[in-house]
C-alpha cells in the first residue's frame, strides 16, 4: 500500500469526456460514489485499472480518469485475471453487468471466483438488456414483458449471489444504486479484501426496466422490505425495527418481535459461515443487503508469483545458453 | 557365437518405420532411435504417426501408433517416403503400414503377436507371415515375447511388466542391424526409471537382448552402415517443432526483457508447448492454463496491455473461438503472439494428423477489417526462428501476430545446429513514460506503431478499448472518416512489415519452366523434390514463402520469371487462391489432404505433370 504522499479527490478521477447514460439510470450513483471513495483509498492513481466488458455498465473505464480497458462481451474477467496475475501490484477493476457477467461471460465469472484473482467485480444487475434495447437478461424474472418475449420470459434467472457462493467467491456482497453510503461502504469492504471480490449492485435502468427496485429504495416502504447484514448483529429489520429472521428446523423465517419473540431468538449474521450465506441468499423478503460471505483464502496472483519465485530460487535465475543445450547435444566438427 | 562373418554394407540413407499397438512404447523406440541416429552422426527427420485415442482396443487397426524416420550420410529435408524397413510388432500394424513399404523391404515381425485372432482382428485371412503375402519382401521372423520373457525370466517381473519391454528388444535388434550405439538410451532408461530399479534392469537386458540377438543369430546376414554425414560444423540436438516453438519464445522474452506470459488451453497438437513452457518458470514465464479459449487469449490480452509479452497457443478450432479477442487486440493495438499449430480439420477432424488449412482462417477469419501479420515455420527447428520473428514483428509494430506451424513440425524433430545466444539480436522495446505530447494512438512514423504504456505509470493514465478510435487521441469515434482512415492505417501499418521481410530467396535458377512455390512444412518434399527434377536437368526452381502475410514485397515480380507456378499444399488451394488474387499469375495447385505430410515422390510426380 502506497504511504501518505497520495492526495487525492474525486475531480481527479473524472473525465473530460461527456457521460452518455441515458438521464436518471442507476449507473451515475455508482460512477459517482466510487470515485469518491478511491481518493480515500491512499493508492497512487496510476496504479487503478478498470477492465469492463460490454453493455451499459461496461462503459464505465471512459468516464474513470484512471487506466482503463473496455474490452468484449463477457470476457473482462479474463482478461483482468491476465493483467492482475502478470502485474500484481495494480489495483484491479472489473464492471460488469448481469448480462454482461451472467450470460456471455458466465464461465469467465465462475472461474475467476474459484481461482480467486486479486481484483474486484462490480455487476450492475438491472436485470434488463440496455444497450441492445430491452430484451429480458439471465436475471429477468419469469414472466417478464420484453421485446424478446413479448408473452412473457420463460427462462428461470440467476441468483447472482448464490452463482458467488457456489463458484467458491470469498467476498459476496449485495448492495443498491442510490443507497450512496452502503454502497461505499461495500466497496470499501472489497476493496480491503484479498482475493476476488464480488458485489451485485441491484441498478435501476430508467428506460427498459424503470422501478425494478423500487420497493427496495421507495422510503416509505423500503425499511420493510430489506434487511441489513452486519457481522456479529442479528438481522433485524423494519421501520420500528420490529421484525427479524429465525433460523428453524434448517429454514429461514420471518418474524414479529414481541410475541414472545426477542432479538435473543434471532439468526445473528456470520460472514464465515458459506451455508448461511447461502439460506440468506435464497431469502426473497425482506432482501439482504450487505456482505453476505467473506473468507480468507491464498489468491491466484500469490501463488502464481510464489512458483516464479520458488522456480528461480531453487533451480537459480534460467540462462538461455544453458537451456539450448539441454538434453543431448553432439559435436560435429 | 555366430558361425559365419557377417558382412557390413554401406548405404546413404535409410528410412525406417516402427509400428505397433499404441501400448507397444512405439514412440519412445522411435524418438530413442532418433537419439542413436543423431549421435552417430547422421541427418535425421522424423514423423510420429498415433491415433487420437489413448488406448484404443488391443490389435485393431484403430490403435496403430507409428514413427518414422530417415537418417542419413548427407543433408536431408524429410522423415523419407517410402520405408526401407518396417517393424511390425502385430498383424494390425503390418496391415496399416504394408502398402508404404518400398519393394523388396525388409520386414521385421514379432511372430507371437501373429496369433489367429489378432490376424483376423487386422483383416487378414491368415497368417501373412506364412500364406505368401510377403512373398514380394525380405521378411525377418523373430518372437519377440519369447525372448523377451527368457531374458527376464529370473527376475520376478510380473507377466506386464515383461511384455512392456518388448519394444526394447525391437529397439536393440534395429540397432545392432544400423550399427547405432545404444550406449545414449541405456542413459535415457537410468533417467527415466531412476525410481524403478527393477525396471531399469529388466529394459537394459531386453535392449541388449535385442543387440546381441542380431549379432549371432543366424537369420541377420549382413548390418548396415549409415556413415555421418557432412554437416556444418558446431554443436547439436535434435529438437521438435513444439520444443522449438517454446525456446524461441523463451529467447525473444530473454532478448526483449519483456516477462513471457502463456494464456493457453489444452488442445492437441499445440499442448506441449503450454507443457514446455510450464517447465520454465526460472525465466520469469507466467503460463496460464485457462477455463477456455478465450479465456486463454482474454488473459493473454491482459499481460499485453500489462506490458509483457503476451503468447497464446492453439489449434483450429480454438483459434476459432478466439477470433473475436484477436479483434480486439487488433483495435486496441496491442503486441500478441498466437500459435497456431494446425491439425485435420474442420471441426474435431482429424486432432493428431497434419494439415494446413488454417491459412485463410488466420489472415481472413475475422469480423471487418482486421489485418494480423502471419508468418508459417518451414521445419521442426526453424520452428524456434518464427516464433522468436513472430514476437520480434509483435512488439515493434503493436499488433497481434500469428505464428503457423502444423501437426507434422510440431512432433517431428530434426537436428539443429544450437545457435550462438551471443549472436541473437536484442530487441528494442521502449515503454513510453514521457507525459509530454502523450496520446495513446500518436503513431511513430515509420512503423505506424502506437506507444505502448505500462500501467502504473503517473500521468498517463488512458482508456483503450473495441469501440472506434480517434486516430491520436484514441478516445472513442464513430466519424465515418475517422473509421476509414483508422481502418487503411491499421491496414497500413500490416503491409508496412513489407520493410522487414527478407528478399525472396530463389533455390534454383531465377528464371525457368516452373517454379515450386510452398509455405510451412511442406519445405523439406519440396525442396529434395525439386533437387531430384534439377538433378535430371529440368529447369525447376523452389521458392517457399515464410511471411504468409503481408507477402514479401518482390514476390509478385519473382513468380512472373517462370513459365509455370505450382503450390503444392496440405489443403486445397488456398496459397494458391491468394497468389492467383494477388499476382493475377494462373498458379496451379498440388493438393493433398489425408492428414499426412507430402512425400518426396509426389511433388517429383506433379513437377513432372506440369512441365
Amino acid at each position: 500500500m502506497a504511504e501518505a504522499a497520495v492526495k487525492l479527490t474525486k475531480k481527479d478521477f473524472e473525465t473530460p469526456l461527456d457521460v452518455r447514460w441515458c438521464p436518471g439510470c442507476g449507473d451515475y450513483a455508482i460512477l459517482a460514489n466510487l470515485q469518491r471513495l478511491l481518493p480515500d483509498l491512499g493508492i497512487p492513481r496510476e496504479n487503478f485499472v478498470f477492465v469492463s466488458g460490454i453493455g451499459c455498465s461496461s462503459r464505465f473505464p471512459y468516464y474513470m480518469n484512471t487506466y482503463g480497458f473496455h474490452t468484449i462481451h463477457g470476457r473482462a474477467p479474463s482478461i483482468a485475471t491476465g493483467l492482475k496475475t502478470s502485474r500484481p501490484e495494480l489495483d484491479v477493476w472489473v464492471i460488469t453487468g448481469d448480462g454482461d457477467a451472467l450470460s456471455i461471460g458466465g464461465n469467465h465469472l465462475i472461474h475467476a471466483l474459484r481461482r480467486n484473482v486479486d481484483f474486484n467485480i462490480l455487476l450492475f444487475n438491472n436485470r434488463i438488456y440496455g444497450l441492445t434495447k430491452g430484451q429480458y437478461s439471465p436475471t429477468s424474472e419469469i414472466g417478464k414483458k420484453t421485446k424478446s418475449s413479448p408473452m412473457g420470459s420463460v427462462d428461470a434467472p440467476f441468483n447472482p449471489i448464490m452463482l458467488a457462493l457456489g463458484s467458491g467467491g470469498s467476498f459476496v456482497a449485495r448492495s443498491i444504486d442510490i443507497e450512496a453510503k452502503h454502497l461505499q461502504a461495500m466497496m470499501r469492504a472489497s476493496h480491503g479484501h484479498r482475493g476476488t471480490s464480488f458485489i451485485e449492485v441491484y441498478q435501476n435502468c430508467p428506460i427498459f426496466n424503470d422501478g425494478a427496485f423500487d420497493m427496495l429504495t421507495d422510503r416509505k416502504v423500503k425499511s420493510e422490505n430489506v434487511v441489513a447484514l452486519e457481522h456479529g448483529k442479528p438481522l433485524v429489520f423494519g421501520k420500528e425495527a420490529d421484525k427479524g429472521i429465525r433460523l428453524v428446523d434448517g429454514k429461514l423465517e420471518v418474524v414479529q418481535l414481541g410475541e414472545g419473540v426477542t432479538e435473543g431468538d434471532l439468526l445473528v449474521h456470520d460472514e464465515t459461515n458459506r451455508t448461511q450465506a447461502f439460506l440468506l441468499a435464497q431469502l426473497e423478503l425482506p432482501v439482504p443487503v450487505g456482505v453476505f460471505f467473506r473468507e480468507e483464502r491464498p489468491t491466484l496472483d500469490d501463488m502464481m508469483n510464489k512458483q516464479l519465485e520458488t522456480a528461480s530460487s531453487k533451480k537459480g535465475r534460467g540462462e538461455l545458453k544453458a537451456l539450448l543445450h539441454s538434453g543431448e547435444t553432439w559435436e560435429v566438427r | 557365437m555366430s558361425t559365419q562373418e557377417k558382412v557390413i554394407e554401406q548405404l546413404e540413407s535409410v528410412v525406417i518405420r516402427f509400428a505397433g499397438d499404441s501400448g507397444d512404447g512405439m514412440q519412445l523406440t522411435g524418438q530413442q532411435f532418433t537419439q542413436e541416429s543423431v549421435l552417430a552422426g547422421n541427418d535425421i527427420g522424423t514423423l510420429p504417426d498415433f491415433p487420437a485415442e489413448i488406448r484404443a482396443p488391443t490389435g485393431t487397426l484403430a490403435g496403430v501408433s507409428g514413427f518414422q524416420l530417415q537418417f542419413a550420410s548427407h543433408d536431408i529435408y524429410t522423415p523419407g517416403d517410402a520405408p526401407d524397413v518396417l517393424v511390425a510388432m502385430n498383424p494390425a500394424a503390418l496391415k496399416i503400414n504394408l502398402g508404404d513399404v518400398r519393394p523388396n523391404g525388409i520386414i521385421i515381425a514379432n511372430t507371437d503377436a501373429y496369433t489367429d485372432k489378432n490376424c483376423q482382428k487386422a483383416g487378414f485371412g491368415g497368417n501373412p507371415l506364412t500364406d505368401g503375402t510377403l512373398s514380394s519382401y525380405r521378411l525377418y521372423t523373430v518372437d519377440m515375447n519369447k525372448m523377451t520373457q527368457a531374458a527376464l525370466a529370473d527376475t520376478g517381473l510380473g507377466p506386464r511388466d515383461i511384455d512392456r519391454t518388448k519394444n526394447m528388444f525391437a529397439l536393440g535388434l534395429v540397432s545392432w542391424m544400423f550399427q547405432r550405439p545404444i550406449g545414449v538410451t541405456i542413459k535415457q532408461l537410468e533417467k527415466k526409471f531412476a525410481a524403478k530399479p527393477e525396471i531399469l534392469d529388466a529394459n537394459i537386458r531386453v535392449l541388449k537382448a535385442g543387440y546381441h540377438y542380431g549379432e549371432t543369430a543366424e537369420i541377420f546376414t549382413s548390418a548396415y552402415e549409415v556413415k555421418p554425414a557432412a554437416i556444418e560444423p558446431g554443436t547439436y540436438r535434435s529438437i521438435t517443432g513444439n520444443a522449438a516453438t517454446a525456446y524461441g519464445f523463451i529467447a525473444a522474452s530473454e532478448l526483449s526483457g519483456l516477462r513471457l506470459f502463456l494464456g493457453s488451453y489444452p488442445i492437441t497438437p499445440a499442448s506441449d508447448v503450454l507443457h514446455e513452457l510450464s517447465k520454465h518458470k526460472n525465466f520469469d514465464v507466467m503460463t496460464f492454463q485457462a477455463e477456455d479459449e478465450i479465456a486463454a487469449v482474454g488473459a493473454a490480452i491482459g499481460a499485453a496491455f500489462g506490458g509483457n509479452l503476451a503468447i497464446t497457443t492453439s489449434s483450429g478450432p480454438g483459434v476459432a473461438l478466439k477470433m473475436e479477442a484477436i479483434s480486439l487486440a487488433i483495435m486496441t493495438e496491442l503486441p500478441l503472439v498466437i500459435a497456431d499449430i494446425q491439425r485435420g480439420g474442420p471441426s474435431t477432424g482429424l486432432p493428431t494428423k497434419t494439415e494446413q488449412a488454417d491459412l485463410l482462417q488466420v489472415i481472413y477469419g475475422r469480423h471487418g477489417e482486421s489485418p494480423v501479420p502471419v508468418i508459417a515455420a518451414q521445419t521442426p527447428a526453424d520452428c524456434f526462428w518464427a516464433a522468436l520473428e513472430a514476437c520480434r514483428i509483435a512488439v515493434k509494430y503493436m499488433t497481434p501476430v500469428f505464428l503457423l506451424t502444423d501437426g507434422y513440425l510440431a512432433n517431428g524433430a530434426e537436428p539443429w545446429k544450437i545457435p550462438d545466444v551471443e549472436s541473437l539480436e536484442a530487441f528494442d522495446v521502449k515503454f513510453r513514460k514521457e507525459v509530454d505530447g502523450f496520446l495513446p494512438y500518436l503513431r511513430d512514423e515509420d512503423t505506424l506503431a502506437r506507444p505502448w504504456v505500462k500501467p502504473g505509470t503517473p500521468g498517463l493514465e488512458h482508456r483503450i478499448g473495441g469501440l472506434e478510435k480517434e486516430d491520436g487521441s484514441g478516445n472513442v469515434s464513430y466519424s465515418p472518416t475517422n473509421h476509414e482512415h483508422m481502418v487503411r492505417t491499421r491496414a497500413a501499418k500490416v503491409k508496412g512489415i513489407q520493410r522487414d521481410i527478407a528478399p525472396i530467396e530463389v533455390y534454383g535458377d531465377p528464371e525457368g519452366d516452373l517454379v515450386v512455390v510452398g509455405w510451412g512444412s511442406t519445405y523439406g518434399a519440396i525442396r529434395t523434390a525439386v533437387d531430384a527434377a534439377r538433378n535430371e536437368g529440368k529447369k525447376v526452381s523452389h521458392v517457399h514463402i515464410r511471411w504468409m502475410n503481408p507477402l514479401p514485397a518482390d514476390l509478385g515480380d519473382v513468380l512472373r520469371r517462370f513459365k509455370k507456378v505450382l503450390v503444392p499444399e496440405m489443403n486445397l488451394g488456398q496459397l494458391r487462391m491468394l497468389l492467383r488474387a494477388e499476382y493475377l499469375i494462373p498458379a496451379e495447385g498440388l493438393n493433398k489432404v489425408t492428414g499426412r505430410p507430402f512425400t518426396k515422390s509426389e511433388i517429383l510426380r506433379g513437377i513432372e505433370n506440369h512441365l
